[in-house]
């Protein structure tokens, strides 16, 4: 079974990977822009904030900068597909094959130590009430908690509803005087910034940035999105949003049983087989249960 | 006003697929004119109507709008003076969206958009009101989901989304031809109902000669991309599908073979 600390540990990263949901229904979901920078968009998040923070900056404003980091990325991505037209695909693997030598520019190697370095955890380890493995689940919860309030009020805003009517009918939002350009330029650069926030955090949890942490993001984000979604239906955009932090916590949680099951004989290694597993999973099962129930109320009838 | 000069477009230009769509086309509509297009396929109706709304930009020629100059300007800066609903019943309203969101985009249109809540308190009476005069049962469906909606009705709302906010001119392209005739008539009622009432100007494309005649104020033929003939006022009046054939072929040389203008 799982040890608290496992479990405690599943649910941080799946606080942090809630964010990068966020980001990936923003891009995936609301403007239907396949975007895979976060990719190179989480570890500079992470490379712009550790370099800050050894450097001695204050450390939630060495996370802004990431964030705005973050949206610049995006922003690249966007300005690609829009202006150049590049397919919004090839656009983000371009930006994101190039983020990894700008991460690299950034750190000035592949790994920069954060351990002995204020981050935004260290005051909160002299709460006296919390466990050292509970800080990072308090505090990431109550990030997700702002960030998803933030986005469900923006979705249903003015501009936000202007979004959402950019990817899904485009036509129809010019037709409404929406420039859907910039809509899209926005709406990626805003997904990436939540991206970059993860990739901040996760540096300062794990007391380390390298640039190969991410390797996958992007998997494991849809991975979170299909499985929340699969779980509560994303009906209303509140619903959506807590569907991918949800959906993030129990990937973490289901990777962790999956690798502490002795019986299975998994090891840390089948992590990225697993990931792809569960993806599949998650995107074909929705449709069997459909077509077992057709198949069995045809038969009644 | 609105008044289009000398509009040429060509698709496709040095290609062998090469297809001029527009040959110099020129029309002016006043204010409070309604002004029904009539074509065969290929005349350029649609070109027109995308050309004035701004999908397509012309190769040449001069559109302006109430005295604006927006021959340059990409759709979504013409929206606020250029209303539209399309063919397709699903492409003038978001399926995954409600309908109070769908009205909240149209009573934006052409306008800037901030970080205020969309769907407001006060627009919810206005919403609620427009939607009764439809007598579809909608305006107490204001969370429903678009998709739930027929398409005659999505089309219907789609008109009122169009009609929310004053416009210098609403463009209908063929926006019945793809509804069954009860629901066509009913959306073509509604379409004339609205112009009468808000005294809008508006351009109507139809495949159909015996509507064009039927509603409107003034009709215009097209062909290979040019106006073949303009009728109004007293000209128009009784005016029957016979006619404008007659009128067409003297004009032209022509004999019409479509089809679908004769019987439509």
């Amino acid at each position: 079974m799982l040890s608290e600390i496992a479990f405690y540990g599943a649910l941080e990263t799946g606080l942090i990977y809630g964010l990068v949901a966020f980001g990936i229904y923003l891009s995936f979901r609301v403007l239907d822009f396949p975007d895979l920078t976060v990719d190179g968009s989480f570890p500079l998040g992470a490379a712009v904030a550790a370099v800050l923070i050894i450097s001695g900056w204050n450390p939630w404003l060495a996370t802004g900068m990431a964030v705005l980091a973050g949206m610049a990325a995006g922003a690249v991505t966007a300005i690609l597909n829009v202006k150049l037209n590049i397919l919004n695909l090839l656009a983000s693997i371009l930006t994101m094959i190039a983020l990894y030598s700008v991460n690299l520019r950034i750190m000035g190697r592949p790994n920069l130590a954060l351990l002995t370095e204020e981050t935004v955890l260290t005051p909160w380890y002299d709460i006296e009430f919390l466990e050292f493995h509970q800080v990072s689940v308090v505090l990431f919860a109550i990030v997700a908690v702002i960030s998803l309030i933030l986005l469900w009020r923006f979705m249903k805003s003015e501009t936000g509803l202007a979004m959402r009517a950019t990817g899904a009918n485009a036509r129809m939002a010019r037709a409404q005087g929406i420039a859907t350009g910039g809509m899209i330029i926005f709406g990626v650069a805003l997904s990436n910034g939540l991206v970059g926030l993860a990739g901040a955090l996760f540096a300062q949890s794990q007391g380390a940035a390298d640039v190969t942490m991410g390797v996958g993001v992007i998997v494991i984000g849809l991975a979170s999105l299909i499985g929340g979604e699969a779980v509560i239906t994303p009906s209303s955009v509140m619903r959506a949003l807590i569907a991918c932090v949800i959906g993030a916590i129990i990937y973490r949680l289901a990777i962790a049983f999956a690798l502490n099951a002795d019986v299975l004989g998994l090891q840390a290694q089948d992590l990225n087989l697993i990931t792809a597993v569960l993806v599949t999973l998650a995107i074909v099962l929705p449709g069997v249960r459909t077509n077992l129930t057709n198949r069995f109320s045809r038969k009644k009838a | 006003m609105i008044s289009a000069t000398d509009l040429k477009l060509t698709f496709g230009k040095g290609t062998p697929l090469e297809n001029p769509a527009l040959r110099g086309m020129s029309l002016t509509v006043n204010q409070g004119e309604f002004v029904t297009v009539i074509g065969s396929n290929g005349a350029g109706k649609s070109t027109f109507l995308n050309a004035l709304s701004g999908e397509v930009m012309v190769d040449s020629g001069k559109i302006v709008v109430d005295n604006l100059d927006v021959t340059k300007l990409p759709t979504h800066k013409r929206a606020g003076r250029v209303a539209r609903v399309f063919q397709d019943p699903l492409a003038g309203t978001c399926e995954g969206l409600s309908i109070e969101e769908n009205l909240a985009l149209a009573i934006k249109r052409g306008q800037r958009r901030g970080l205020t809540s969309a769907v407001k308190r006060q627009y919810l009476a206005q919403f609620r009101e427009s939607l009764s005069t439809l007598k579809l049962g909608l305006e107490n469906r204001l969370g429903d989901k678009m998709g739930l909606l027929s398409g005659g009705q999505r089309q219907a709302v789609s008109l009122l989304m169009a009609s929310l906010t004053p416009s210098s001119i609403l463009l209908l392209d063929e926006h019945t031809a793809a509804l069954d005739p009860k629901t066509a008539a009913f959306v073509l009622e509604l379409t004339t109902k609205i112009i009468d009432e808000q005294k809008l100007t508006a351009l109507m494309v139809t495949h159909s000669m015996k509507q064009a005649l039927e509603v409107g104020t003034r009709t215009v033929m097209l062909h290979q991309g040019q106006v073949v003939f303009d009728i109004k006022g007293k000209e128009r009046e009784g005016l029957e599908v016979k006619d404008l054939l007659e009128l067409f072929e003297k004009q032209r040389g022509i004999t019409v073979d479509d089809d679908s203008l004769l019987l439509g």
